[in-house]
């Protein structure tokens, strides 16, 4: 206790030059988060396009006629639980407790599963009468958008088994738990991306 | 090792000397729940004003995402994460950029262009 007061007071007299390099951990977790920040500007694009084809139905379904609220309900019930799921498994990796983690990335991977699976049984309803992405513009900004947005769910699922596999085989050691921050980073802002769709796609529908 | 981490700034989310509790994902969760209810509550029912109800649920969005960010990603205005901030406000100023720009041009071209027919016409 000694020891850290006294660290706290000579950080305060050392110049911000002078104190030697960040930490790994905070140079990773912020490269990520502009890695992230710049993955947020791509789907800002995609909205973009999304807002100024939205009344474009050429003769087509309109949004409202296409969505089911309900099972939009569901879809983000899903992400925001597997979002407080993935920050429990975060703060289990932090106290080193792997029996802990386990459950809850487990609790993750399952309810991120189940949103790839309503949003899948959607598109092909969608698919199967006829209302593809080639049926209007509309439809093509749709499916650029939404299916963006699960691509990055897929790859977040499959990254979340790596990290599963690397916590199994190599433990909690310094490296898998940056590993698994920077996975936590990318979930939570895939869900902070889904409010935006479901409220411009699909509640936003006119 | 720890006068360093705070020193030089904390990443978002990653909180080694800052104990983050379980609390702060259970109130994140409830406001996020909170907002994702009023959101699809608006955009259903008949008792709010038409017109207003597309800035309700931007200003609803715009609430559960600064929740997101201060509950599940830890943001904040502290000291040591100055640097998280500023790239935080830089991406939010690029998105509005883009966006409202795309909006913006777009609906003046479609002011601007002659209708379609009377196109048609002149190309005849």
């Amino acid at each position: 206790m000694n020891v850290m007061t006294e660290t706290a007071a000579t950080a305060k007299t050392i110049p911000l030059s002078m104190r030697g390099p960040a930490p790994v951990q905070a140079v990773v977790g912020y490269g990520f988060w502009l890695f992230l920040l710049s993955d947020i500007i791509i789907f800002s694009a995609l909205f973009a396009a999304y807002a100024v084809l939205s009344g474009e139905t050429n003769g087509g379904p309109s949004g409202a006629a296409l969505f089911d609220k309900t099972h939009v309900f569901y879809e983000t019930a899903c992400l925001l639980a597997s979002s407080v799921t993935c920050g429990f498994a975060t703060l289990a990796a932090q106290q080193r407790s792997m029996l802990t983690a386990f459950p809850w990335m487990i609790a993750t991977l399952v309810l991120g599963a189940v949103f790839l699976c309503l949003e899948r049984s959607e598109f092909a309803h969608m698919l199967a009468t006829g209302n593809g992405p080639s049926r209007s513009a509309f439809l093509s900004a749709f499916f650029t958008l939404v299916g963006a947005h699960g691509l990055h769910v897929a790859v977040g699922l499959f990254w979340l088994v790596i990290m599963m596999l690397q916590i199994a085989t190599l433990g909690l050691r310094p490296m898998v738990r940056r590993r698994f921050f920077c996975f936590a980073l990318f979930w939570h802002a895939l869900d902070i991306v889904w409010i935006g769709v479901f409220t411009i796609v699909y509640l936003g529908a006119r | 090792m720890n006068y360093q981490s705070n020193a030089q700034g904390q990443a978002p989310g990653i909180t080694e000397h800052r104990r983050i509790r379980r609390r702060s994902y259970l109130i994140g969760l409830f406001y996020a729940a909170i907002l994702t209810l009023a959101s699809f509550w608006v955009a259903s029912s008949d008792l709010i004003y038409a017109p207003g109800v597309p800035i309700l649920l931007a200003v609803l969005a715009i609430a559960q995402m600064g929740v997101h960010l201060v509950f599940f990603l830890h943001i904040s205005s502290a000291p040591d994460q100055t640097n998280n901030f500023l790239a935080l406000a830089f991406g939010i100023f690029i998105v509005g950029l883009v966006v409202f720009g795309s909006m913006m041009i777009m609906a003046n071209l479609n002011h601007a262009m002659m209708p379609m027919d009377q196109l048609m016409q002149m190309q005849r």
